[in-house]
């Protein structure tokens, strides 16, 4: 795991997501300025902060569910807001909300992600949830249900970027294991990746972003300003999203 | 960019530098208005005929009722420009006219419930005009409420002026259908009179009144878009640099 | 070439549930949570049983009352169960994923709304003229009365929607939900009861229903679209 700078990447190609100068705030309270990184085939970049550092912000403002932000992003060259579209056509995102629902089985669950009975029976089976195909996910274990969300990662043909909201909390070390087997892999066959972890991810190739590198200034122009509190505000409000 | 002057007009500080200039200017035209259309109103223009002194009500309920269905569609238009532009402006101007939109139909149904007891008898009448006015009513604050219930300012304006959006789509349907529901009901004993045409010595003052309301309404608009303004951004260096020489100039 | 491959993939990967298979889920999850669909009928009778105890049991009365008392409680039950119509979707991140696709939210809405509607609407019509009997309400208004809340509580399920998916980001947002859609109810309470008036009347009641049914076409047409524009702006809370 090498420290990131934005220049290492960029030789293997254009990137395929790149940031320049982001700033991104909540509730008035600026968690990041100047965040730039960029994204390129066959890489991986694992975002790491604090609780409340804005990690979650990040991943929703770059799959263009948050839409306040500045600063530039865009997608294989394509600026957003208006390359949030083609994004989204190539984007895999597990959230922090896993998009599981409870109320339906496994099986069901993946279907309802278009796959074939065949595919989410083989995607189950190396989620090590054989057996349980039909059980209601209701029924199932938190571990068991964010391993029902992370099926969707052995579906044939997957999204060349996958987006992952903290992918490793709730599992066992089997299956930790397991998922960093199935993210190199996606790596090696071209796919990208953008992780947020607390816990070490071990794959290659992996670069760190850590929000606490790009503090907002205290100083700066007046419009920099314009969202600083008065006083570091203790309360975490990223309760809601992690 | 030739968008710069469109985001400038956005920006709430821009607002609330500019507006200090002819804010004083509008309060006194308001107010001038207003004192000369009472005075007249009250004073000078003639009783009527049926309804003796009691009519002289319409002075306040009629303006008011104006601007009540008025304030609804500034509301609404303020916050589709936010919507749409993402002005930030449009939005403290949507939230700050929601208050005064709802203060204003309160004071059009009182006045037409005072003015109901001389008239009909009773205070409260299932009239179609009070009945489609209470129901704007609660359309503001259906409004203010769910502008007040999230905790994250952005959502609440946005979903806030969503919600103004699918009120103004409805109201002419409401309107139309109370109408049609109080011609189905109108009790035989009771018949109001359709307002008859009205001798130009009540009219003049009626419509110096309106305009006073409107300027009246303005002005008020403008001082509580201020309001919230300095409140939203009490974290920036120009409302604390503004704050500080206020308050240096007093102390 | 990766960029090839991305975009055969993009188009491999972005099938996504297409309206039947979106009808075809929330119709099984509407079936395995029994409760929400019995609870609301369960309040609808239960209340109208209480209204002869709370206005007396005089049976012209509770006749010229019965379409009233009907229809409020028809909307007053679509509005109790409307509001974890999202709910369960966005907490558990499945919403945000519809949200994330290309093809718009308008399809998904609707098929919530019409399954909604299926599970809530249609059984408060199917049980009016039992509730009719009760109220004594003249044997014209039965099928009036069947018929106008078919086509309205379809038109309350979808304006409801928009309610919902406002106040979906909300903890509780039980009677905001109320006080905002409530004002929004109104030209269909007051075309639905009309209807049932008209035909007890000795009149033609069909002008009322085709009003009733150029509400519905309004809505169906535009409060999906306004449901859509509400997710996205409660899923950025």
């Amino acid at each position: 795991m090498s420290s990131f700078t934005p220049e290492s990447n960029t030789a293997a190609g254009s990137p395929l997501l790149s940031v320049q100068g982001l700033c991104c705030e909540r509730d008035g309270r600026q968690l990041f300025a100047g965040l730039t990184f960029c994204l390129n085939p066959g890489t991986a970049i694992q975002v790491v902060g604090a609780n409340g550092a804005g990690k979650s912000t990040l991943i929703r403002t770059l799959i263009g569910s948050v839409s306040d932000f500045h600063g530039d992003i865009s997608w294989r060259g394509r600026a957003f807001p208006r390359g949030v579209r083609s994004m989204r056509a190539e984007l895999l995102y597990i959230g922090h909300n896993a998009g599981v629902r409870r109320g339906l089985t496994p099986l069901e669950n993946l279907a309802w992600y278009g796959a074939s009975e065949r595919e989410a029976c083989e995607a189950l089976e190396a989620v090590g949830l054989f057996g349980f195909e039909d059980l209601l996910c209701q029924q199932l274990s938190a571990g068991q249900n964010r391993r029902v969300a992370l099926a969707r990662l052995y579906l044939p043909d997957p999204a060349p970027l996958w987006v992952l909201d903290e992918p490793l909390a709730a599992l066992d070390v089997a299956g930790v294991q397991s998922l960093e087997a199935r993210m190199e892999a996606h790596l090696s066959s071209g796919g990208s990746l953008l992780v947020t972890s607390h816990q070490p991810v071990h794959i290659q190739p992996l670069a760190q972003v850590d929000l606490a590198d790009f503090q907002p200034p205290w100083g700066g122009t007046l419009d920099d300003a314009r969202d600083f509190p008065l006083a570091a505000s203790s309360v975490d409000r990223e309760v809601r999203h992690g | 960019m030739s968008w710069q002057w469109f985001h400038r007009l956005g920006s709430p500080r821009w607002f609330y530098q500019k507006s200090s200039a002819w804010l004083p200017w509008l309060g006194a035209a308001a107010l001038l208005l207003l004192t000369v259309g009472i005075v007249w109103g009250l004073g000078f223009a003639p009783e009527d005929a049926k309804q003796g002194n009691s009519y002289r009500i319409i002075y306040i309920h009629v303006p008011a009722a104006f601007l009540a269905l008025a304030g609804y569609y500034i509301m609404a238009i303020s916050g589709a420009i936010g919507l749409i532009w993402k002005m930030k402006l449009s939005f403290v101007v949507m939230r700050a006219a929601a208050p005064i939109g709802a203060v204003l139909t309160f004071v059009a149904l009182f006045t037409g419930a005072v003015w109901g007891k001389p008239t009909w008898g009773t205070y409260w009448v299932w009239d179609a005009r009070i009945t489609s006015m209470l129901i704007l009513f609660f359309l503001y604050l259906g409004v203010m409420a769910l502008s007040g219930a999230f905790s994250r300012e952005q959502s609440g304006d946005k979903a806030s002026a969503l919600l103004a959006l699918v009120g103004t789509v409805n109201i002419p349907i409401i309107y139309k259908s109370v109408d049609w529901w109080f011609t189905l009901h109108q009790p035989a004993t009771l018949k109001l009179t359709e307002a008859s045409t009205i001798d130009p010595s009540m009219f003049y003052p009626l419509i110096t009144m309106i305009a006073g309301f409107y300027l009246f309404y303005a002005w008020v608009l403008t001082l509580h878009t201020r309001a919230l303004i300095l409140q939203r951004e009490w974290r920036t260096q120009w409302v604390r640099e503004l704050m500080g020489t206020s308050s240096a100039a007093r102390g | 070439m990766p960029g090839q491959g991305g975009a055969r993939r993009a188009v491999r990967f972005s099938r996504l549930p297409g309206f039947l298979t979106l009808l075809r889920t929330e119709f099984i999850l509407a079936a395995r949570r029994r409760a929400d669909i019995v609870n609301p009928l369960l309040f609808f009778v239960t209340v109208l049983a209480m209204m002869p105890l709370g206005i007396g049991p005089e049976p012209e009365m509770l006749a010229r009352m019965a379409p009233g008392l009907i229809w409020v409680m028809a909307l007053l039950a679509t509005l109790l169960s409307q509001e974890s119509l999202f709910r369960n979707d966005y907490e558990d991140g499945s919403l945000e994923q519809l949200a994330l696709q290309s093809q718009p939210l308008y399809f998904p809405v609707l098929a919530k709304v019409l399954v909604h509607w299926l599970v809530t609407g249609l059984p408060l019509a199917l049980l009016s003229p039992l509730l009719g009997m009760m109220l004594n309400l003249g044997a014209a208004g039965y099928w009036p009365l069947f018929v106008s809340l078919v086509l309205g509580t379809a038109s309350l399920s979808l304006i409801g929607g928009v309610g919902a998916a406002l106040t979906v980001a909300l903890r509780r947002p039980g009677l905001l939900l109320a006080l905002i859609i409530m004002p929004l109810y109104v030209p269909v309470l007051i075309f639905g009861t009309g209807t049932v008036q008209a035909a007890l009347d000795g009149y033609s009641f069909g002008p009322q229903l085709a009003i009733l049914g150029a509400i519905l076409a309004t809505a169906a047409a535009l409060a999906p679209l306004a449901s859509a524009g509400a997710i996205r702006i409660s899923l950025e809370n």
